[in-house]
């Protein structure tokens, strides 16, 4: 029950809380703690734990020795806390359908802050060095990673736009306001100059990455709004960096010349071009070195989040964009990276990026809440009131503008609604509230004024413009995002479509958009393809893999459901059996439904033999990954069941093969007893399997080619054998492999991809028979040889 | 602006043209230079021997189909007015039109669009892409590196999830179908043509 679920959830959380209160207490000193490098700041105080006294006492068979472990524990339980709200906060979904994440978990570090202050330490503050190389790369990554890039360069003019200009237009109006506000004010504002007013109007206008994701992921709105605030707020950073060393630098020496102004217009460039630059080396190399991993596959993953991290801290170094580094390098090498590497290296790949980016995000805005406790405030109505509405008219006036000068560039208008979530979109997050804690308080007096306005400004745009977005989204019915999957149809008539205009453009004689991005995919394929991967992937072309992809990703949702009834609508099997009877009338289509549920079925009573064949697997060496058929083997399946096909259009004449009408459903009991009963053997009843999970039998008339394919290896933990589960007509049960079930034999190759399937083994199958239904398992023998290859 | 005047003077017929086209003089005379360019004997008229001419198009996987598009059936030469016709179908939609019921549908709305990449399709003109024009648009953008084998199969998955009515083939209708969620204005405009 919900509620039984929050108490549950309450329970834990104050017990974490307890814990985290009571750890910290006795170390956390008096200090406010600015300087340190943990994150939770606090010299040692009277405690000493390991006593030396003088005079004899007992062994101590029990100790207690905190402080060894006090920096990794603490911050073990911040995370941790922080991902038990993630949990909680899902368990109450009425209030996280109202409320963003975002929100919620800063009302968490309020309160967690509150306690810690309440019990009398000094709340831990988000400190700036931990947030910008521990906290910001990982978020970062994901989005570079996984940014879609054909939107992004479509769009690329347009976010340039208005991360620059706009960025630009929002920094100078409020600092310049602002100034104006406090020279007006008098007392107490007057000693705020110019330049400080512009840093803080450049550190506050940046739009930023991860209060945008956190806020826009719930909605679901449609991909070329998303894109554009997402990259605005990636690109602005490069604005941001220049805008505030620029004015830092400034704010030291007193004076600004012409030639600083030409000299930060000069420093911009460096910073983003280098930043990118620097980003796509460690891209290129990191692709170049996933060429090399085919044998040692266990670490790929870790390759990518390397060579990543690197680039943003080879960018950190130089003082370019970080940012724009971390995207880069992302966005460059994946396209490579994922040729090369495994299926269960791009899944570990994704989960620990979503995964790290995750939490990262939790512990910033829980930080974010925690900070706002503890950080010194200096509270000014005028100026934090100014600058909460000289940033939200700031924001609307530049997308306006903006939007008006843009239109006439672009094939399709952004409207009004466009810019309204656009600029509604514009908020301010914890990049903001760190570099505005990096100031130095000699030069800036007024530090903590500053802070105090910025964190005011954050709230207000996390929450009330977070909480009312998505209502608003729906009330102007802004258009969702598709949830729908790219069909093959629209890959190859988008392809078609790209070709006929790079033509056209030819005919005009007009280099645009698709001309140089014909040359550049003609450049990619003939050379770059060829150094970054790895054999002959590199001449896949994109709409093979496209399909194949979707073949595959097909194939395995069907293994994975095992007995749903929904099934996918355009499966390879009803295409082959549409075209080995074309002429039939529409009953026919009853024939794969009906073997497709039988199927299900079976498959359903197989898998919960899994369970107790699970206790058989063999101990594995951790260091090797045992190759998974289902991600290497597919290709070769694929092709078999295209050869499966030829040979059913040949066999299609002997009637009594192919048209039997399917006896109807089956329960599973019946379907069991009839398995046992091998009950089918005797009768000429046969089905054509065309999944990966079909068996092939043994024909009882050998005359008939028959095309046997058998799933999973036997090594493969998921795989069942059925050989074991039916265990009939003599077959010897296999005991002495790990797992039985269905067991996939891999064909031989005929795709060159002998590289990726050397540890496959590469018997020949030179016999085809015809798939019958399941009642002799049939020969168990050819599976044997599988066994060797894997382990090692 | 005489001596743009003067070159639109030249050309004949050139109101009806822009009017049909929607093309703007400054168009007509980018195009009409652009023609001039291609036509390097000065006949007035281009044959297929002046597009060939064109360096990228040789390396274009379709170009021969593209340069077929201009030439109507039975015709060897294409005079500017085709010309000026068949690029229209590439100006970017223009949304503010006044809708007047009686006038003809712009050369250049989604549907012409639409179907003038279906005409590049369906080679033999019989209102269907067959399975094989299929094959043959995709051995032409695959190249030889694919076995006749995963393009078949790619073709019959293409035609089995646009295909509704089962005739094995791809209608226009079922052609506009499968691309509805695609936004063809985007993708078939060329935005200096506007």
């Amino acid at each position: 029950m919900k509620l039984n679920e929050s108490v549950m959830e309450l329970k834990m959380f104050l017990l974490v809380l307890g814990l985290l209160v009571g750890t910290g207490s006795p170390d956390m000193g008096s200090s406010q703690g600015k300087c340190s490098e943990s994150l939770v700041q606090g010299p040692q105080t009277q405690e000493n734990r390991t006593h030396t006294t003088h005079s004899k006492k007992p062994f101590p068979v029990l100790s207690f020795g905190y402080d060894y472990v006090r920096l990794p524990f603490e911050i073990s339980l911040w995370v941790l806390l922080a991902s038990l709200m993630k949990l909680g906060f899902h368990l109450m979904p009425r209030l996280s359908s109202i409320v963003p994440e975002s929100c919620l978990l800063i009302v968490v570090g309020l309160l967690v802050g509150g306690l810690i202050k309440l019990v009398g330490e000094a709340p831990p503050v988000l400190e700036s060095n931990i947030f910008f190389l521990y906290l910001l790369p990982p978020i970062i990554l994901d989005a570079g990673y996984f940014l879609p890039i054909r939107q992004f360069t479509e769009n690329l003019g347009t976010i340039l736009m208005f991360a620059v200009v706009g960025t630009l237009w929002n920094a100078f109006f409020v600092g310049g306001l602002l100034y104006g506000v406090c020279q007006l004010e008098g007392h107490r504002l007057v000693t705020v100059d110019l330049l400080s007013c512009l840093l803080f109007g450049s550190i506050i206008s940046a739009v930023d990455p991860v209060a945008v994701l956190a806020v826009f992921e719930e909605i679901h709105i449609n991909e070329l709004l998303h894109i554009l605030v997402f990259g605005e707020s990636l690109l602005n950073d490069a604005v941001t960096v220049v805008l505030y060393h620029l004015f830092e630098e400034f704010s030291s020496v007193g004076t600004i010349t012409v030639t600083d102004v030409l000299l930060g217009i000069v420093c911009f460039l460096v910073v983003s071009l280098g930043g990118i630059v620097v980003g796509a080396i460690y891209g290129i190399l990191a692709a170049f070195t996933s060429r090399f991993t085919s044998h040692t596959r266990v670490i790929e993953p870790l390759f990518v989040f390397l060579y990543s991290y690197m680039a943003y801290l080879s960018a950190e170094v130089f003082h370019l964009s970080g940012i724009m580094a971390l995207i880069a390098c992302g966005a460059v090498m994946r396209p490579y990276v994922e040729a090369n590497i495994s299926h269960k290296s791009h899944t570990t790949i994704k989960y620990f990026l979503k995964m790290w980016s995750s939490v990262s995000d939790t512990l910033i805005f829980i930080f974010l809440g925690v900070s706002t406790v503890a950080g010194p405030h200096e509270w000014n109505w005028i100026f934090v009131v100014a600058t909460l509405i000289f940033c939200l008219v700031a924001r609307v006036l530049g997308v306006v503008g903006l939007t008006f000068v843009i239109n006439k560039f672009r094939i399709v208008k952004l409207t009004s609604k466009d810019q309204f979530i656009i600029a509604y979109g514009g908020l301010r997050g914890a990049i903001a509230f760190s570099l505005v804690y990096l100031l130095n308080t000699d030069h800036f007096p007024k530090r903590n004024m500053f802070l105090t306005a910025i964190i005011t400004v954050i709230f207000f745009t996390v929450f009330v413009q977070g909480m009312t977005i998505r209502p608003l989204v729906d009330l102007l019915a802004v258009k969702k995002k598709q949830e729908t999957k790219r069909s093959i149809n629209e890959e190859i008539h988008t392809q078609f479509l790209d070709h006929l205009l790079t033509g056209i453009e030819d005919i005009c004689g007009h280099y645009g958009h698709h001309h140089w991005k014909d040359k550049l995919n003609r450049f990619n394929k003939k050379y770059v393809k060829k150094c970054l991967i790895a054999g002959e992937r590199s001449k896949e072309p994109q709409l093979i893999a496209f399909y194949h992809k979707m073949e595959m990703k097909q194939a395995i949702e069907l293994v994975e459901s095992g007995g749903g009834s929904k099934l996918p609508s355009a499966m390879p099997s009803t295409v082959s059996m549409q075209n080995i009877q074309p002429k039939k009338p529409p009953q026919d289509r009853a024939l794969p439904q009906l073997s497709k549920a039988r199927e299900e079925e079976i498959r359903k009573i197989l898998r919960t033999n899994l369970q107790r064949t699970r206790q058989r697997l063999r101990s594995y060496n951790r260091h090797t990954l045992i190759a998974d058929p289902y991600e290497d083997g597919w290709n070769e399946i694929l092709i078999k069941r295209k050869k499966m096909k030829e040979l059913e259009k040949k066999i299609s004449q002997m009637n009594n093969y192919l048209t039997v009408p399917a006896p109807p459903p089956d329960s599973p009991t019946i379907a069991r007893a009839r398995l046992a009963s091998g009950e089918m053997a005797g009768k000429n009843i046969s089905f054509s399997y065309f999944y990966p999970q079909a068996w092939g039998l043994k024909s009882a008339t050998e005359s008939i080619p028959s095309i046997k394919v058998d799933l999973a290896s036997p090594q493969s933990p998921e795989s069942v054998n059925i050989v074991d589960e039916i265990g009939m007509k003599g077959s010897q049960p296999k005991v002495s492999e790990e797992g039985g079930g269905l067991t996939m034999k891999v064909p031989s190759p005929t795709k060159p991809r002998k590289d990726q399937t050397t540890d496959e083994d590469n018997d020949k199958e030179p016999q085809q028979r015809l798939m019958r239904c399941l009642s002799d398992p049939g020969p168990a023998a050819e599976e044997e040889d599988e066994d060797e290859p894997f382990l090692h | 602006m005489g001596s743009t005047n003067s070159t639109l003077l030249k050309i004949p017929n050139v109101e009806v043209l822009m009017q049909e086209t929607g093309f703007s003089p400054a168009h007509i005379i980018r195009l009409h230079d652009r023609f001039k360019a291609l036509d390097k004997e000065g006949r007035g008229h281009l044959c297929p021997h002046d597009f060939g001419a064109i360096k990228e198009l040789a390396m274009n996987p379709i170009g021969d189909r593209i340069i077929g598009a201009f030439f109507s059936p039975g015709k060897e030469t294409v005079d500017f007015h085709t010309f000026v016709k068949i690029l229209a179908h590439f100006r970017p939609v223009d949304k503010d039109r006044p809708k007047e019921p009686n006038s003809p549908e712009p050369i250049n709305s989604r549907s012409n669009k639409l179907k003038f990449a279906f005409q590049l399709y369906d080679q033999d003109k019989d209102g269907k892409i067959s399975r094989d024009e299929l094959l043959q648009v995709l051995r032409a953008m695959l190249g030889m590196q694919v076995t006749d084998e995963q393009l078949e199969s790619i073709a019959d998955r293409t035609i089995q999830e646009a295909d509704l009515d089962r005739d094995d083939a791809i209608s226009f209708e079922e052609f506009r179908k499968s691309l509805e969620k695609i936004n063809i204005d985007h993708k078939m405009s060329i935005r200096f043509l506007r």
